[in-house]
């Protein structure tokens, strides 16, 4: 451990190019930094395409990269991607809307009552303790193995996040903010819409943005196990044909839309976060 | 529900639990004469809604309001558990399961522990390998089943990888996490003492990233409980807890179902309250 994050922090802070003394051993330095990230994947993917155009690695181990692409341009021009994609994507948004919905109104009527928290909060926390998977079974058993059932478990995932979220967002309010509103002598509702729930805004962002995750997670789990359409579908079907230039196209497919699903919620709850932050310095 | 791609909110039971017992910020008049006035004892007003639950479940099995093979009354429930308890299955499900499960906790967590580390204490490293590890969690773990089954079979071995790889990822991202938010201020009073580097990562980093280290271990812990029952659905060979539900569900045995989601809940709660007693142990002397 030569070069030590402490060290570097304490020595001189980050490697970073300092404006208008810019030399070019300085650029060169900038430039390497900029390349390393990129050194793992290019070398996995080298190896990956050297070992299957040599023939190192067996095609039903793991298929040549280009055999993967073929697959996903084929499933792209058959339009099979598009309709297992868009069946993906409603199922989640359904579900994680309903789910998101349900948990916003949980959590704030939880926030909002101890009285009433001190019913439900102690079932809740033993139903979390059960996973989504081990709902599966029963459900399966209870609405069959239709779009309810998809629905059901998505929902049920993208829940408690935003509930629990939500709750401890309420929570977190200081205490000035509720003397405040006493001294303007705000009704209840205005308490919730203009105090409360602006403060728990942050928090409730980042339950969402969890509950977006878990929701489709929850999707390609169920879609996995019990489906016959969809992008979890796609990966079971090339599995059970040994075509594994599909699986890892479907994989692929997941993770992007994952990816970029992820990075447009990270970018919301930034500018919710923002415009809580500039709100509350109003007060 | 696990997922690699978020580790930045601490899970569900910690909040549940801390949003539950945390002091109150306030004493709002409305809710604060209602808890008054009530003489009810708080800690019993948790088990209304489960025993209303029960009961309605109860009266409803034990009229003929439905006819349905799949409302199974709790009797038949209890039943069916001393008998998966009596005839041993359970036990082999469940020594089946939380051995892979633990053996995959520890893998993963001795991986993570080195990886996230690294990652931590070395800049390169971090630059070198951290855009690559952020791209790979973001790809829905269970995703990964159909080929780590074509690598690995069906068997324990093709689990035990899943499992680590599920415990692995918590792991190094609040590892790294921690050894770099430790404070700069802590770093400038090791300076201030001329510390060398050893004691600079033994006596300030270490201590500080102790919490953050925990909550990813502790994840770990949930996840690989989580994934073993994934495993067990996808990878079938075997038994496990989660065989003995997809059993369950295939024969149509309603009962023995609910009996397995109990069983599930009872374990994750074990593991969850033998965590955070272990972390209260661990933490008693620092000041929240």
């Amino acid at each position: 451990m030569s070069d030590t994050a402490i060290e570097r922090s304490l020595a001189h802070p980050a490697p970073r190019p300092t404006e208008g003394r810019r030399g070019w051993t300085e650029y060169a330095r900038t430039l390497r930094w900029q390349i390393l990230p990129f050194i793992v994947p290019v070398l996995l993917f080298s190896l990956w395409l050297a070992g299957s155009s040599f023939g190192w690695i067996a095609p039903q181990v793991l298929p040549a990269p280009h055999l993967v692409l073929e697959t996903l341009l084929d499933l792209a021009r058959s339009g099979d991607l598009w309709s297992n994609t868009w069946i993906s994507l409603s199922r989640v948004l359904v579900g994680f809307a309903g789910g998101t919905a349900l948990g916003l109104l949980l959590g704030s009527s939880l926030g909002m009552s101890r009285t009433l928290e001190s019913y439900v909060l102690p079932s809740f926390n033993a139903l979390v303790q059960i996973p989504v998977l081990g709902w599966l079974p029963f459900l399966l058993l209870l609405v069959g193995i239709g779009e309810p059932l998809k629905y059901l478990l998505i929902g049920q995932a993208a829940l408690v996040p935003v509930t629990l979220s939500t709750l401890q967002g309420f929570r977190q309010a200081p205490a000035a903010y509720y003397e405040v509103a006493d001294v303007f002598r705000y009704s209840r509702w205005q308490l919730i819409t203009e105090v409360v729930f602006p403060a728990a805004l942050p928090t409730i962002a980042t339950g969402v943005r969890l509950a977006f995750t878990k929701a489709w997670l929850a999707l390609v789990v169920v879609e996995l196990v019990a489906s016959s359409q969809g992008l979890g579908y796609l990966i079971v079907y090339g599995r059970q044909l040994f075509q594994l230039d599909l699986v890892m196209a479907a994989v692929i497919v997941v993770g992007a839309i994952g990816y970029v699903i992820d990075r447009l919620l990270n970018a919301l709850e930034a500018r919710l976060t923002r415009g809580a932050r500039r709100a509350f310095r109003a007060f | 529900m696990a997922h690699a791609a978020d580790f930045e909110l601490t899970p569900p039971a910690i909040d549940a639990d801390r949003a539950g017992h945390t002091k109150p910020t306030r004493t709002p008049t409305s809710t604060s004469t209602s808890t008054s006035t009530s003489t009810a004892p708080r800690r019993w007003r948790g088990a209304v809604l489960p025993l209303l639950a029960l009961a309605v479940w109860w009266g409803v099995s034990a009229t003929d309001i439905s006819r349905s093979g799949l409302l199974v009354s709790p009797q038949q429930v209890v039943h069916t558990g001393i008998e998966q308890i009596a005839s041993g299955a359970l036990w082999r499900a469940l020594s089946a399961s939380l051995a892979r499960e633990l053996t995959g906790f520890a893998l993963g967590t001795a991986g993570g522990l080195v990886l996230g580390g690294l990652l931590g204490f070395s800049r390169l490293a971090e630059r070198v390998l951290g855009p690559s590890f952020n791209t790979f969690k973001q790809i829905s773990l269970f995703a990964w089943i159909p080929l780590i089954s074509v690598w690995f079979g069906l068997g324990d071995a093709a689990k035990v990888v899943f499992l680590s790889l599920a415990a692995l990822l918590p792991v190094v991202a609040h590892v790294s996490d921690g050894i770099r938010n430790v404070s700069p201020e802590l770093l400038e009073v090791a300076r201030v003492y001329r510390y060398t580097r050893w004691q600079v990562v033994v006596r300030v980093v270490l201590p500080a990233a102790l919490p953050s280290v925990f909550t990813g271990i502790y994840l770990a812990l949930i996840y690989s409980w989580l994934a073993t029952l994934g495993a067990e659905y996808l990878l079938v060979a075997g038994s496990g807890i989660g065989n003995m539900l997809i059993d369950g569900s295939e024969q149509f045995r309603m009962d023995l179902v609910l009996f397995g989601i109990v069983v599930i809940g009872i374990v994750g709660w074990a593991l969850n309250a033998s965590a955070r007693l272990l972390e209260r142990r661990l933490f008693a002397h620092r000041s929240r």
